[in-house]
C-alpha cells in the first residue's frame, strides 16, 4: 500500500522532510520563549513604576467600569508610554505578549514556503488573517 | 486591601496555580478565573482578561521546552488552529454581549467536565491504524519518538477533531482559559493522536488561540494593567518552574488534589451564577 510508505522511503519534492519540520519548531520555540521574556520584562519595569506610585491607594476591582480608553488602544497605550505611566509601560508589554503567537504564526509561513509546502502556507495565510482581523477590527489599532 | 498587598497576594496565588497546572497538566487559567472572582471578589470580566493573557504567556513560554523533546506536530497544530481561531473570535464576541452570570454557569460546567476528564482514563494508545485518507492528504500523520523507538501514527477522523476544535477555541475565547479539556477530547480521542504528540501540540495552540480573542479583550477594556500584571507574572513563573520539575515530580496524588479543587471550584460558580451572586 503505498500511502503507508514514509516521507523517507518515498522522496518526493512535495512532501516535508521531518526534520526541516523539527527544524522549524525549534526556531519557533525560540521566537516564543525570547518573546514572552521580552514582553515580561516590560511588564516587571512598568510594575516598579506603578507600585512606586500607587502602592498604598485602595485596590479594587469589585465592580467592572472597564479600561479608560489610554489602556485600550495601541495609540492609547503608546501615549500613557511617553507620558510615563508605569500602567501604560505594564500594557505595552501585554501587547507584545499578545504580538508574540502573531509572530509565530507570521514566521511559519515563510518555515512552510521555505519546505515549498503550499498546501500549509495557504491555511497559516488563513490564520494570520483571523488574527489581525481580530486585533484591528476590534478597534485597539 | 492596598494596591501593594493585593498584587502581592495575588501574584502568589497565581504562582501556585501556574505550578500545580502544569505539573498536572490541567492548565493553570482554569482555577485562575473562579479563585479570583470567588476569593478576591474580582468582577468575573476582569478575571478573564487576566488570564486570558496569562495563557499566552505560559503556553509561548513552555513551547521552546516542549519543541526540543520533538512531539508536536506543527501541522496538525496549525490546521486545527483555523479552528480555534476562527472559534475564539467568535466566543469573545459572544463574552461581551451575554450576562457574567451566564457566563458563571459556563465556567462552572467547563470546570466539573474538566475535573472529570481529568479522573477518566486515557484513550488506550493506537497501534496500526489504517491511514485515513483526508488526514494523509493533509500529511498529518508523522511519528514520535516512544521507548527508544520512533513510533508512527495515523491521524483518524479530521472533520469531528476540526468541529470540536472550533468548540474549544469559542469556550477559550468566551472564558479567557486555554481549554485544554475540550482539545484533548478532540485531539486524544477523536483524532486518535498520541497522548504525548496532543499535549505538546495542543501548548503550542493555546497561545495562538488566545491571541485570537485578546485584541476583543483589549479594546473592550477587559484588560487591566493592574490586575494582568500579578497575575501574569505569577502564572509564567509556576508554570516554568512547573515544566523543569516535571520530570522528577509525582503527579499522581497531586492531579487527584487538583481534580477535586477544579470540582469544587465548579459547583461554587455554578452556585453563583444560578444564584446571581456574580
Amino acid at each position: 500500500m503505498p500511502s503507508l510508505k514514509l516521507p523517507e522511503t518515498a522522496p518526493n519534492p512535495r512532501q516535508p522532510q521531518p526534520w526541516s519540520d523539527h527544524r522549524l519548531e525549534v526556531v519557533l520555540g525560540n521566537l516564543l520563549r525570547t518573546g514572552v521574556m521580552l514582553s515580561a520584562a516590560v511588564v516587571v519595569a512598568g510594575a516598579c513604576v506603578y507600585l512606586s506610585r500607587h502602592a498604598h491607594e485602595p485596590a479594587n476591582y469589585r465592580v467592572f467600569q472597564g479600561e479608560p480608553s489610554e489602556f485600550r488602544t495601541i495609540p492609547g497605550v503608546i501615549h500613557s508610554v511617553i507620558n510615563g505611566r508605569g500602567r501604560g509601560l505594564i500594557q505595552l508589554g501585554l501587547l507584545f505578549l499578545i504580538a508574540t503567537p502573531i509572530g509565530r504564526v507570521a514566521f511559519s509561513i515563510v518555515g512552510f514556503a521555505l519546505e515549498r509546502d503550499w498546501m500549509y502556507v495557504g491555511f497559516t495565510v488563513i490564520v494570520l488573517l483571523v488574527l489581525l482581523y481580530s486585533l484591528l477590527g476590534s478597534g485597539i489599532g | 486591601m492596598s494596591v501593594l498587598d493585593f498584587t502581592v497576594v495575588v501574584a502568589l496565588v497565581s504562582f501556585a496555580a501556574g505550578l500545580l497546572g502544569s505539573l498536572t497538566g490541567l492548565g493553570g487559567g482554569v482555577v485562575l478565573v473562579p479563585l479570583l472572582t470567588i476569593l478576591f471578589h474580582v468582577d468575573l470580566r476582569y478575571a478573564i482578561g487576566a488570564s486570558l493573557v496569562s495563557v499566552i504567556a505560559t503556553s509561548s513560554g513552555a513551547a521552546a521546552a516542549y519543541v526540543k523533546e520533538g512531539f508536536s506536530n506543527i501541522r496538525i497544530g496549525m490546521f486545527l488552529e483555523i479552528a480555534t481561531t476562527f472559534g475564539a473570535l467568535c466566543g469573545a464576541f459572544l463574552a461581551t454581549r451575554i450576562p457574567t452570570s451566564a457566563l458563571a454557569v459556563i465556567f462552572g460546567f467547563t470546570l466539573v467536565y474538566s475535573a472529570y476528564l481529568s479522573r477518566k482514563p486515557r484513550p488506550e494508545a493506537q497501534r496500526h491504524l489504517p491511514p485515513d485518507p483526508l488526514a494523509t492528504r493533509l500529511r498529518m500523520n508523522g511519528d514520535f519518538p516512544d521507548a527508544g523507538v520512533m513510533r508512527e501514527y495515523n491521524v483518524q477522523h479530521v472533520p469531528t477533531g476540526f468541529g470540536l476544535m472550533f468548540g474549544a477555541g469559542a469556550l477559550s475565547g468566551l472564558l479567557g482559559i486555554g481549554s485544554g479539556a475540550v482539545k484533548v477530547l478532540a485531539m486524544d480521542q477523536a483524532m486518535r493522536i498520541p497522548f504525548k504528540v496532543s499535549t505538546t501540540t495542543s501548548n503550542f495552540m493555546i497561545g495562538v488561540t488566545a491571541a485570537a480573542s485578546a485584541g476583543v479583550y483589549l479594546s473592550r477594556g477587559y484588560v487591566d494593567p493592574g490586575l494582568a500584571m500579578p497575575v501574569m507574572l505569577g502564572v509564567l513563573a509556576g508554570s516554568l518552574l512547573g515544566t523543569r520539575i516535571l520530570v522528577k515530580a509525582e503527579t499522581k496524588s497531586l492531579r487527584l488534589v487538583f481534580s477535586v479543587v477544579i470540582l469544587v471550584l465548579g459547583l461554587q460558580m455554578l452556585y453563583k451564577g444560578f444564584w446571581g451572586k456574580i
